[in-house]
C-alpha cells in the first residue's frame, strides 16, 4: 500500500485516492487543427516510464483535490508531491530505475 | 527425443538420469532472420510457428531473465474464448482450438483441463451483457450457454446464491470448452519443440537497443552483445513501452501490476472456474489443490511486479461472500506480474512504422489464453510482412483511425 502524502490534507493510505495516471498531458488547443496521428497521440500514446514517472492522483475520499505526484516506478518510491498547474520539479532520477 | 510412455519405461531403466536437456543454450550467432524479443509463452510460440507453419528456423528467441519468469507463469491459467465482438472472438477461438491440439503438436503435457469456466452475473446490468454475449457467441460458434442461479448452483454447488448476499448470483454465462492449463508447460513445450526445429533460446540476453538504417530495422543490442537481424519482433507484455521506445515508438500501453495469489492445498471442491468482473474475483483449484485466486489490477502505473495489499483484500472480501466455505483457508503465498493495458482492451499485434519490425503487446489480464493463436498469427504477420486476417482489426493504427475493439465488458477484470 502506498503512503501518499495529499498537500492539503498531509500523509493518508492509498486507499483514500484514486489515480488519474500520466501528468501533464494538455489538452491540445484546437483539436480540429491536429491530423488524425496527432490526436490520437494526446488520446492514447503514453509515457508508461520505467522508474521516475509524473503522475496525478486525486484524494477522492478526502479534500477532492488533484495534484501531482514523482514516483519510482519500479521502487514505489515517492520522491515529490506538487499541485496541479506546477511545473515537474527537476529531480536527479528518483531512485534507482 | 519424443516423449511417450516408452520413452519413460526406457528412462526408467537408467533411474531417470539419462534425460536430455529439454532445448539447447548455444552461444548467439551474429545474425538471424527474425529475432523475438522476449521469452514468455507468446514470444515462444511466435518462434516455434514461424519455424513450423513457414519454414523460418534461422531464429532466435532472447528472453533477459529466464523463460517463464514473466506473466507467463504468474498468471492464473484460465482459458476460454467467449469474447463479445467478431475480431476478439475469431481470433481468442483460434487460440482455444490450437489449445485443444497442442499437448500432441508439441509433443509436451500443457495439461489443459476443460471444466468449464462461469462469468457470474451480479444486476440487471450483468445479465444483459451477459445474455447478449451468449447469443453473440453462438452467433460466432463459440460454445455458450446462460444459467440461471439454480443452474449456476447446480454446476458449481459450493456457490452462495442466497438472495441476501452483497452481489446476488442472478445467473452466469458458461462455456463448457474453457478451463485451464499448465503455465509452465507452455513455456516449456513451446520452447522444446521449436529448439527442436532450429530455433536458438538465448536466455539472459536483455536487449538494450534497436538498431535502424534509415527506418528499417538491422539488429539489436544485447547484454549480450550486438546481434544483426532482418526483422525483430518484440513480445515483451508489461515491457512493451520500454522496448518499443528503444525503436522511438510511442504505444498506447500502460503497465500495472497485476495480483493472484494460492491457498493452502485443500481436498477438491471447485471442479470448474467461477469468475466476476463486478467483484474482482476468479477462482479455480489446481491439480495440487490449492485454490488458485485473482484479483484486479492495481490503479497505479507500476513494473516492480508486486501491489498494494488492500486490493487483495477487497478480492478475498468478494471471494468470501460467493464461497463461504473458504472462511477458514489460510493463504499461501501471494504475487504479482506486470500487466500491458490497452485503452480498449484488447491486444495489438502489428507491424509498426520501422520496416522490419514488429509488435505484440497489450493482452493487460487475459493473455495467457491467446498464447497459441497470438503466435500464430504473429508468425504470419512476420513471415508475410503483412497481417492474417485474424489480426489485421488488431493494429496499430486503430488507435488513429478509431476502430478500436472494446473488450472492457469481456475482458475488464476478467480472464
Ligand atoms: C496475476 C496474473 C494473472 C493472470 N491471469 C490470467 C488468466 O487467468 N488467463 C489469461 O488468459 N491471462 C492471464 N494473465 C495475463 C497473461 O499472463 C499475459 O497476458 C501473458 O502471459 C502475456 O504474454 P507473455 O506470456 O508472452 O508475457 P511474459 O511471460 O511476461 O513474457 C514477456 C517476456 O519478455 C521479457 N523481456 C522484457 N523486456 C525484455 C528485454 N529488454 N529483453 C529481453 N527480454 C525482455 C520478460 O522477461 C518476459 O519473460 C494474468 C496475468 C497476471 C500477472
Ligand atoms: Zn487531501
Amino acid at each position: 500500500m502506498l503512503n501518499i502524502e495529499c498537500p492539503w490534507c498531509g500523509e493518508r493510505h492509498e486507499t483514500e485516492f484514486h489515480y488519474g495516471g500520466e501528468a501533464h498531458i494538455a489538452r491540445p488547443e484546437s483539436p480540429e487543427a491536429l491530423s488524425d496521428e496527432e490526436w490520437a497521440d494526446f488520446l492514447f500514446m503514453r509515457k508508461n516510464s520505467k522508474g521516475l514517472f509524473f503522475e496525478r492522483w486525486c484524494h477522492s475520499n478526502g479534500c477532492r483535490r488533484w495534484f501531482n505526484v514523482a514516483r519510482n516506478t519500479v521502487t514505489h518510491e515517492i520522491v515529490a508531491v506538487y499541485k496541479m498547474g506546477e511545473k515537474p520539479p527537476s529531480l536527479v532520477k528518483g531512485g534507482k530505475s | 527425443m519424443k516423449y511417450s510412455i516408452f520413452s519413460i519405461a526406457r528412462n526408467a531403466l537408467t533411474h531417470h538420469k539419462n534425460w536430455p536437456q529439454q532445448w539447447r543454450s548455444p552461444e548467439p550467432k551474429p545474425e538471424y532472420d527474425v529475432i523475438v524479443i522476449g521469452g514468455g509463452g507468446h514470444g515462444l510460440a511466435t518462434a516455434y510457428y514461424l519455424a513450423k507453419e513457414h519454414g523460418i528456423t534461422n531464429v532466435a528467441v532472447l528472453e533477459k531473465g529466464w523463460l517463464g519468469g514473466g506473466n507467463t507463469a504468474r498468471n492464473t491459467t484460465i482459458v476460454r474464448s467467449n469474447y463479445l465482438w467478431d475480431e476478439s472472438a475469431a481470433i481468442y477461438d483460434k487460440s482455444l482450438q490450437l489449445w485443444e491440439g497442442l499437448s500432441q503438436d508439441i509433443n509436451y503435457n500443457v495439461m489443459l483441463s476443460q471444466r468449464g469456466v462461469l462469468n457470474l452475473a451480479h444486476n440487471l446490468g450483468d445479465v444483459r451483457e451477459g445474455v447478449r454475449r451468449v447469443n453473440a457467441n453462438r452467433l460466432n460458434g463459440v460454445d455458450a450457454e446462460w444459467l440461471d442461479a439454480d443452474g449456476v448452483k447446480e454446476f458449481c454447488p459450493i456457490i452462495n446464491i442466497s438472495k441476501e448476499a452483497r452481489h446476488p448470483v442472478l445467473g452466469a454465462t458458461l462455456q463448457r470448452r474453457g478451463g485451464v492449463a499448465r503455465h509452465d508447460s507452455v513455456a516449456w513445450g513451446y520452447a522444446r519443440a521449436a529448439d527442436a526445429r532450429g530455433v536458438d533460446i538465448l536466455q539472459n540476453c536483455e536487449v538494450t537497443g534497436i538498431l535502424r538504417d534509415g527506418g528499417k530495422v538491422t539488429g539489436v543490442q544485447t547484454s549480450r552483445g550486438t546481434i544483426k537481424a532482418k526483422k525483430v519482433a518484440i513480445v515483451t507484455a508489461g515491457h512493451s513501452s520500454v522496448v518499443a521506445a528503444m525503436a522511438d515508438i510511442r504505444m498506447p500501453v500502460e503497465s500495472h501490476p497485476l495480483q493472484a495469489l494460492v491457498s493452502e492445498p485443500i481436498k477438491p471442491v471447485i471442479d470448474c472456474v467461477v469468475m466476476s468482473g463486478a467483484v474482482h474475483v476468479y477462482v479455480s483449484q489446481s491439480d495440487k489443490g490449492e485454490l488458485v485466486m485473482g484479483a484486479g489490477v492495481d490503479s497505479y502505473n507500476s513494473y516492480g511486479q508486486r501491489g498494494s495489499f488492500h486490493v487483495i483484500e477487497h478480492q478475498l472480501g468478494a471471494c468470501l461472500e460467493l464461497f463461504p466455505i473458504f472462511s477458514r483457508v489460510r493463504m499461501m503465498r501471494s504475487w504479482g506480474g506486470i500487466v500491458d493495458v490497452c485503452p480498449d482492451a484488447s491486444p495489438i499485434i502489428s507491424k509498426t512504422p520501422v520496416d522490419g519490425l514488429y509488435v505484440n503487446c497489450g493482452w493487460g489480464t487475459g493473455g495467457f489464453k491467446a498464447t497459441p493463436g497470438s503466435g500464430w498469427a504473429f508468425a504470419h504477420t512476420i513471415a508475410r510482412d503483412e497481417p492474417h486476417k485474424l489480426n489485421a482489426p488488431f493494429s496499430l493504427d486503430r488507435f488513429t483511425t478509431g476502430a478500436l475493439i472494446d473488450e472492457h465488458g469481456a475482458a475488464a477484470v476478467a480472464h
